[in-house]
């Protein structure tokens, strides 16, 4: 019983959670549509545009590179388990097959991918700082 | 037939299903009380009462607001993609019951001779439970990403990418976190990494996981609180750039599933802390029978770290998050893991 049945179990437990409660609300609320209800929420503003538009880039390289370390973790698990019996041959080829990917993160650091930020300018100068403000006094009776 | 009913009428098979349907209504109630214990430490942190008016000292506030949610409307804008709309909470509260099924809470036990053979506390005992967790933590983004894009309102989407990007990014440090844990005990099932810390250093300080690798619970903490996008990590829901971020259009009983998702997923992600790093059901005074006391009191300190964190640190700004998790944790995690297969080997550990 124990072992992935209980895992199936409660997977199955949570979907049934999950339709019972949306069905029992659906029977349960009052539905009363209105076409601005029915509007994508953008701060009492009608709606401008289609939500889907383009989106940074970034977004995709970082789910590129997360594909190459996430297959990375998956390959440390092995090697993790079977440590001791590899002993340290089994270190020093995990360690070669990190410095290969290493070559790779210090790539993208350098390229940019992981800085999202406002690009750094090493050329950029503070402004001065102003002065003490410069209070204009007035005497009652006189024009200015 | 007959086989049938002699399986299902035998003990252990009772005690199973029970222990089953105890921790699924432990985890409803958990987030509940995690709701109530949130708002009454938020105020007490912020010198006001919270809650008081519902029940004693407000206790059954998160009843009267489920009970709000269930006869509220349930909308869903003209736009959305109707079926992924629905299907996203579904997702969302699915893996966070799924990712408890590995974690073990208290020592094998027969229920004071109730039962013939013991019965270990845990609804799946598979040997392969860091692993289980590791995938269902992935799986889990997929609610929030769905739930985003179904919306098809731009704080949502914009929610739902921000929150893909960063419990990505999160999940690598997550992992070679985990795999430290896995490496130095030598075992994927949580069961067996709770009992190789049984036992103390001079006869007073536990052998707990948390001394001997403080960089692994330290990455494995900034991990988590970002894999359950909160503060400070909590940007998806960011309130003031992006009104409640992936969840902004959903309403009534779909809203209370993200919001439950969220808290079970705390629960289970302090859970397997105590599990790997603080010795999960052992502790002096209480015998090991009782251990799931222990269990619940660190639990319960750790679940306090949660909210004592929301509400003393400031939210990140995006970059910041990204910075940290790719050029902080992730080396961090990289060079602890290394160090630790190199200190093992060479001290024999």
């Amino acid at each position: 019983m124990d072992g992935w049945g209980g895992i199936l179990l409660l997977a199955v437990i949570g979907v049934g959670f999950g339709i019972v409660s949306v069905v029992l609300s659906y029977f349960l609320g009052p539905r009363n549509p209105t076409p601005e209800k029915l509007a994508a929420y953008e701060c009492g503003m009608p709606p401008v545009g289609d939500a889907r538009e383009r989106q940074s880039v970034k977004f995709y390289l970082i789910a590129m590179i997360f594909l190459l370390f996430d297959i990375e973790v998956a390959f440390l698990y092995p090697w993790a388990l079977a440590m001791r019996q590899l002993s340290w041959p089994g270190l020093i080829q995990i360690t070669v097959f990190f410095s290969i990917l290493v070559v790779g993160y210090i790539y993208i650091w350098r390229k940019g991918v992981l800085d999202w930020g406002p690009e750094y300018d090493p050329d950029y100068k503070r402004p001065p700082k102003p002065g003490p403000a410069v209070v204009k006094r007035y005497r009652y009776g006189t024009r200015n | 037939m007959a086989e049938i009913i002699a399986w299902v009428t035998s003990p252990m098979f009772i005690a199973y299903a029970t222990l089953v349907g105890v921790v699924f209504m432990a985890l409803q109630i958990s987030a509940a009380v995690m709701v109530y214990a949130e708002r009454k430490v938020a105020a007490f942190m912020q010198q006001r009462l919270g809650p008081t008016r519902v029940g004693p000292q407000g206790l059954l506030q998160p009843i009267a607001d489920i009970v709000k949610l269930f006869f509220k409307e349930e909308l869903r804008p003209k736009a959305a993609d109707a079926f992924l709309f629905s299907l996203a909470p579904i997702i969302s509260v699915t893996t966070a019951f799924l990712a408890f099924a590995p974690v073990p809470f208290g020592a094998a036990t027969t229920f004071f001779g109730l039962l013939p053979e013991p019965m270990a506390l845990m609804i799946a005992d598979v040997n392969v439970a860091v692993l289980v967790i590791f995938a269902v933590a992935s799986m889990g983004v997929y609610g929030i990403v769905l739930a985003g894009w179904a919306s098809n309102s731009k704080y949502s989407l914009l929610g739902g990418l921000r929150s893909s990007a960063q419990m990505i990014s999160y999940e690598l440090a997550y992992g070679m976190s985990l795999a430290t844990i896995v490496m130095f005990a030598g075992s994927m099932s949580l069961r067996e990494i709770v009992d190789l810390q049984q036992g103390y250093w001079l006869g007073f300080i536990p052998k707990w996981y948390i001394f001997i690798q403080p960089v692994a619970f330290f990455v494995f903490a900034c991990a988590g609180i970002a894999e359950t996008n909160r503060a400070p990590f909590d940007f998806p829901e960011a309130e003031q750039e992006l009104v409640a971020g992936y969840h902004t259009e959903y309403s009534s009983m779909r809203f209370a599933m993200f919001f439950m998702a969220e808290y079970i997923n705390m629960v289970t992600v302090s859970a397997v802390a105590v599990n790997l790093f603080m010795g999960g059901w052992h502790g002096p005074f209480i015998p090991v029978e009782y251990g799931w006391i222990w269990f619940l009191i660190k639990l319960a300190f750790l679940l306090f770290c949660y909210l004592w964190l929301r509400w003393t640190l400031p939210r990140f700004r995006y970059d910041q998050l990204m910075s940290f998790g790719w050029k902080v944790l992730l080396p961090l995690a990289t060079v602890n893991l290394l160090l630790t297969a190199a200190g093992v080997l060479y001290f024999g550990l």
